[in-house]
């Protein structure tokens, strides 16, 4: 049942990822699917708009490729590194080219996730109050809170066309279970018109159904079910490889001219076929440096009479 | 006497973990606050709560994490929740003891700028932007700044308000009906500012070791307002020093 949904990563970008969309490919520094990022990027997509609170190295690259006409975000750095130089010569230079942006805060833009995903009309914030961002963004505004009469901030619900999320385990309709830092996933989700989970395994359904509890996303919202071993890396997926920190320290080096940048990305991205090749490009070497110490959960039993 | 090995980083970082008291909840930013944190819950606030932007709560880090979303953050925490929970139980929800901000410039009310040098439209200089910073601001009951005490970065009006602090003046922060208790201190390698708390002023409070009045009001472009009786904040103790000096074996953050 629903083996149709199992697919590469090639075939889910190009089924459900259309020039023009909407896009949030999610995971708050964990799990972010950069596989999926990459499969775009070679299949040429252009016109999107792409949406994560941390556009993160995986849109900087795609802002370099070409894919973006604008973002939605809320921090726009390389974590613990300092900047987006891909991101920033597109805005401050028009270098390849020119991006809309628009600019929330963190919580307003899981909030507009959290609307967009419960069907909310709007969602009243307690931030945004006293900063210069409404100012600059006409998205964000005030209503009048009719019970106190005082003003509160609102955003409004984000709806994006397709969402990718990368998850630890589904099995092959899409009951996803998502540990550690769970980030905006669920909410991308719910949020999203299509779906495409991506995960490092692909696992029986007894297996989900043993741990219910761990199952944030549920299959009657997938699309697409990938099986893509470390489509997360540099970022991470816990319990399986760790953050490479060593490159995201690097990508500010790599990014410093765009020429240097499309040098990297043609050796990458262009250059190998897939996530496997990009792993076996990877080395064993580096593959095992990032194998984490395991940490095993006690298990918990969810018996009834 | 003043150690000379002492780097003005670990000297901002043991002044800041002072600031901490035990069984707060304190929301820790990467580098110098997770440093000053770290070394707080290993000295005077050991049930000090570690919550991390990204959704860890009650972490117990074994190692530097070098983001805020560090798997390291993760592995034997309290409990681990999804980003608008974060925002929304902990922040919004005024369980926020302490929060530590930082940006490219801080002004005379404690306002704070991270996200662009210039104009929005036209930035010189584009800054990363709020992230979880605006709500902080607003929401958490006292607010800690790190930085080192440059011309640059202490201006009279940021450029832009990422994180309000007592805006043009306490009467403006209060018509904001926020819940925070907006800046409470900013913490650089020159002294301790801390706000009047009738006008929301930044006010020189303490001053570090070997540093004089004059020398910080030359680093501060504006007439600096200063308290009557200005304390002088005692060097880190030889333990202090030692835990860490361990936190940041390889001085990422220490210099």
């Amino acid at each position: 049942m629903d083996a149709h949904k199992v697919m590469p990563m090639k075939e889910a970008v190009s089924k459900f990822v259309r020039d023009g969309d909407t896009a949030y490919l999610a995971g708050f520094t964990h799990l972010i699917p950069f596989a999926a990022g990459h499969e775009i990027i070679r299949q040429k997509k252009k016109d999107l708009t792409l949406c994560r609170a941390t556009p993160d190295i995986i849109y900087d690259q795609m802002i370099a490729a070409g894919c973006a006409k604008k973002l939605v975000f809320s921090y726009a750095g390389n974590p613990g590194v300092g900047s987006l130089r891909c991101f920033r010569r597109s805005l401050e230079k028009g270098v390849p080219q020119g991006i809309e942006i628009e600019e929330y805060t963190h919580f307003g833009l899981s909030g507009r996730l959290f609307a967009g995903a419960t069907n909310m009309p709007f969602l009243p914030v307690r931030t945004n109050a006293g900063s210069d961002l409404p100012a600059n963004n006409p998205r964000i505004r005030a209503v009048t809170d009719p019970y106190t009469g005082d003003e509160v901030s609102v955003v409004p619900p984000l709806r994006p066309d397709v969402a990718v999320v990368h998850v630890q385990r589904c099995d092959a309709a899409g009951n996803a279970h998502i540990w550690g830092i769970v980030g905006e996933q669920k909410d991308a989700a719910f949020a999203s018109k299509r779906v495409i989970i991506s995960a490092e395994e692909i696992v029986d359904e007894e297996i989900i159904r043993s741990d219910p509890n761990r199952t944030l996303i549920p299959d009657f919202i997938v699309s697409a079910v990938v099986r893509e071993p470390w489509c997360a890396h540099p970022s991470y997926t816990q319990g399986y490889y760790d953050r490479d920190n060593a490159f995201y320290v690097s990508w500010d080096d790599i990014t410093k001219e765009h020429e240097s940048t499309m040098e990297w990305m043609e050796e990458w991205v262009y250059g190998v076929e897939d996530r496997a090749a990009y792993v076996r490009k990877l080395g064993p070497e580096k593959v095992k440096r990032l194998l984490p110490k395991p940490a095993h959960a006690a298990p918990v039993d969810y018996g009834s009479v | 006497m003043t150690d000379p090995t002492v780097t003005s980083s670990e000297l901002m970082v043991t002044i800041a973990a002072r600031e901490l008291r035990d069984g707060e909840s304190v929301l820790v930013g990467v580098g110098i606050p997770n440093l000053a944190a770290n070394l707080a819950k290993r000295m005077h606030a050991p049930n000090l709560i570690l919550i991390y932007e990204s959704g860890t709560i009650g972490s117990n880090p074994q190692r530097m994490p070098l983001s805020i979303g560090d798997p390291c953050l993760v592995t034997g925490a309290k409990s681990v929740c999804s980003m608008y929970e974060q925002f929304a139980y902990y922040i919004q929800g005024g369980r926020i003891d302490v929060g530590f901000l930082g940006g490219a410039q801080i002004d005379r009310f404690g306002n704070i700028n991270s996200t662009v040098i210039g104009t929005y439209a036209k930035p010189k200089v584009r800054l990363p932007g709020s992230g979880g910073a605006c709500e902080t601001a607003l929401n958490a009951k006292r607010i800690l700044v790190i930085t080192p005490h440059e011309k640059r970065r202490f201006v009279e009006k940021v450029d832009f308000v990422t994180s309000p602090g007592f805006l043009d003046g306490k009467a403006r922060w209060h018509g904001l009906k926020a819940q925070g208790g907006g800046p409470y201190a900013v913490l650089t390698d020159l002294g301790t500012l801390t706000f009047d708390e009738v006008t929301g002023e930044m006010t020189l409070t303490a001053l570090n070791p070997g540093v004089t009045v004059a020398k910080v009001q030359e680093n501060t472009p504006w007439p600096l307002k200063v308290a009557a009786a200005v304390k002088e904040n005692p060097p880190p103790t030889a333990e202090e020093l030692k835990v860490l000096r361990a936190l940041d074996p390889e001085r990422i953050y220490l210099g």
